[in-house]
């Protein structure tokens, strides 16, 4: 079984991203399971999602707290709380910054990534610029890097999962699947 | 065909295949996503049902009552305070005979103020007679609305039924749900037949003043109906099991043939318990697992089955009747009073108000449990803060 | 009139509480002890007591005014309420 924690702020789509990741194993043929950290979600507010993956039926039915893998959806959000909390040794830790992974102080015991999905997300009008809806592309690149779902099902679950600009986020996600 | 649906939507599934005629509600969380996902489903004409938006839980009830009382196939749901509020109509929903399939999602109750789960709520509503049946994943809540209505409906039974669900654990939790086929669907619970319902065409008088003279003997009908239920559910469940290819019991058993340390739990729990004996059977442990998914009626000779040749017996509560102990553990120690054999039952309280149950919090009852010889305590309390 | 079940015991009832009695069978015209009587010289077929009667025990017939004395319990209601007094009240022997 793989545990993967997604970081993100309120407005993100941190819950949507974790929900199409579930979606797009369960294509490829895996059980899944997907929520939210249960309570209230407000908007700027740090918020937690949980993705399970397994070949075989998932019964276990409690929070992770020793992800496999973590993806952080806001680059402020390392300087808030402990992203790695938990996390497993070798684990891979998959930044939205444009900034090189060597700029984050995290652990050596884990694997680092950074991936741009800010301007991916602007690029295709996600979300204003304000506040990007970055959570498409930065699953796009979790695919990409961490070799867990073909593009093909990716895009599928992309599709079924953006409740608007279906065709932007796609182009979006396989953007960024191409770069990462 | 298969789709990663969250527990509030499989529920709702549920009513959809199932036909509902008529969906009376009113939103609170963790229940509103039912509310709202079903009268879209109205609104955009893929379910032909009539939504009536009401101003409480009470009004829901009430209104689910009058509909069901036409013949009409009716569903509502809710949560904690939500169910608290219609308590007076559950009574009334039952006493009237009328097949109301309600989903709860169970939330702890307030004060203090929590969204959280528990199952205090709906096992405040076990004596007013309603069906309950308590879910461990999200195929199985949509699976269990198509079996309540073929249930409830049948005129051997008529009561409402209650199909209960954890807060978020269940209801805000995405996992796959094979949708079954609406054509098997509608060959296995086709349209409702009601042969006593209110028609103005052959008018008769429903719930009226009834004496001493009569009470206690429609009251001996509803205990008999449940009886009956029991046997109904069953077969319901291998028609199901037939045409869809999945089957739940009234109670689950997991690895019980030699065991000797046997955990009883109900919901997710269940889910999270089945993993920890797995993994003790790996290490040569004898243990396994029971979980309770009727909980009315009650099924005494399974249950005393299950867990007769035990040396101890653990049941997990994520409940408690103040004053008292663990709902579950009273009544399946209850059940083995009277029997020839009967291994020492322990009663642990767990995860209310949402608290988290993760396999630590279940090792950690077998092994209070494994320095135990004699149940002396009625509660024993898991994860307390000191 | 809906036939009266026999129901010595629960194989005789329906699973609910239903026709378990009729006010086919429930003349409660027989709690009545003082009758209104309509004295129709006076009567204006204005309506009034078949408005108020609470048991819905004043019928019209020929656009007329007609007690139902098989379900009317003697509250005397349209006595009270008829504007020309034309109701009178007579004690039932």
């Amino acid at each position: 079984m793989i545990e993967i924690r997604f970081h993100g702020r309120g407005g993100q789509g941190t819950v949507v991203a974790s929900k199409a990741l579930a979606d797009a194993l369960m294509i490829e043929g895996k059980w899944v399971q997907t929520f939210p950290e249960y309570g209230v979600e407000r908007r700027g507010a740090p918020v937690v999602s949980f993705t399970r993956i397994d070949d075989k039926r998932i019964y276990l039915r409690c929070k992770i707290y020793q992800p496999d893998h973590v993806v952080v959806m806001d680059p402020t959000l390392m300087e808030v709380i402990d992203v790695t909390a938990g996390l497993k040794s070798g684990g891979w830790v998959i930044i939205n910054s444009g900034k090189d992974p060597s700029f984050f102080e995290v652990p050596d015991k884990f694997r680092v990534r950074t991936f741009d999905a800010t301007s991916v997300a602007v690029k295709y009008g996600l979300g204003s610029k304000a506040a990007p809806i970055v959570n498409m592309p930065m699953l796009a690149a979790f695919s990409k890097i961490t070799g867990f779902v073909g593009l093909k099902a990716l895009l599928e679950a992309v599709r079924e999962e953006s409740p608007i600009k279906k065709e932007e986020n796609v182009q979006a996600a396989k953007e960024a699947f191409e770069k990462a | 065909m298969k789709k990663v649906v969250m527990g509030n939507h499989a529920l709702s599934y549920g009513a959809m295949l199932a036909r509902a005629q008529v969906i009376a509600a009113y939103p609170i969380t963790p229940q509103t996503e039912v509310v709202g996902f079903l009268s879209e489903l109205c609104a955009d004409k893929l379910l032909d049902a009539k939504f009536i938006k009401v101003e409480s839980e009470h009004s829901a009830m009430a209104a689910s009552i009058g509909a069901s009382a036409v013949g009409a196939r009716t569903f509502t749901a809710t949560s904690a305070q939500g169910l608290a509020l219609m308590h007076e109509m559950l009574h009334w929903a039952v006493g009237a005979r009328t097949p109301v399939v309600l989903g709860n999602i169970n939330r702890a109750m307030g004060p203090p103020w929590t969204i959280w789960t528990d199952q205090n709520d709906s096992l405040s509503q076990r004596d007013t007679g309603l069906i309950q049946y308590y879910c461990e994943s999200n195929q199985e809540v949509l699976d269990t609305v198509i079996q309540a209505f073929k249930v409830s409906e049948n005129e051997r039974v008529l009561l409402p039924a209650m199909i209960v669900l954890d807060a978020f654990v269940l209801s805000h939790t995405s996992e796959v749900v094979d949708m079954p086929d609406q054509e098997l669907v509608d060959k296995y619970l086709p349209r409702r037949k009601a042969t006593y319902r209110v028609d103005p065409k052959d008018p008769h008088s429903f719930g009226n003043l009834t004496g001493p003279d009569r009470y206690y003997e429609l009251r001996y009908k509803i205990e008999r109906s449940m009886r009956e239920a029991e046997g109904l559910i069953k077969e319901a469940d291998e028609e199901f099991d037939k045409l869809f290819g999945r089957k739940y019991g009234l109670i689950e058993t997991h690895q019980i043939e030699d065991a000797e340390t046997i955990l009883v739990a109900s919901a997710t729990v269940a889910g999270t318990a089945r993993t920890v004996v797995d993994e003790l059977r790996a290490k040569g442990e004898k243990i396994g697992l029971v979980r309770v998914r009727v909980f009315r009626p009650f099924p005494f000779q399974e249950i005393r089955k299950a867990i007769e040749n035990a040396h101890r017996v653990m049941v997990i509560d994520r409940n408690i009747s103040f004053g008292h102990s663990g709902i579950f553990y009273q009544e399946v120690k209850a059940a083995m009073y009277n029997q020839p054999r009967r291994p020492p039952i322990f009663g642990y309280i767990a995860g209310l108000g949402g608290r988290d149950v993760t396999p630590e919090t279940i090792a950690e009852i077998i092994e209070d449990a494994g320095k135990r010889d004699r149940s002396e305590e009625d509660i024993i309390w898991i994860g307390l803060k000191p | 009139m809906t036939e009266k079940i026999d129901i010595k015991g629960e194989k005789d009832m329906p699973a609910m509480a239903m026709s378990l009695g009729l006010m086919d069978w429930n003349k409660t015209g027989s709690w009545r002890n003082l009758r209104p009587v309509i004295d129709y010289e006076k009567c204006t077929r204005c309506m009034i007591c078949w408005k108020f009667c609470p048991d819905a025990c004043i019928l019209i017939r020929d656009e007329e005014p007609v007690i139902d004395y098989d379900y009317c319990k003697g509250c005397l209601i349209c006595a009270e309420e008829c504007p020309r007094d034309a109701i009178s009240v007579v004690k039932e022997e």
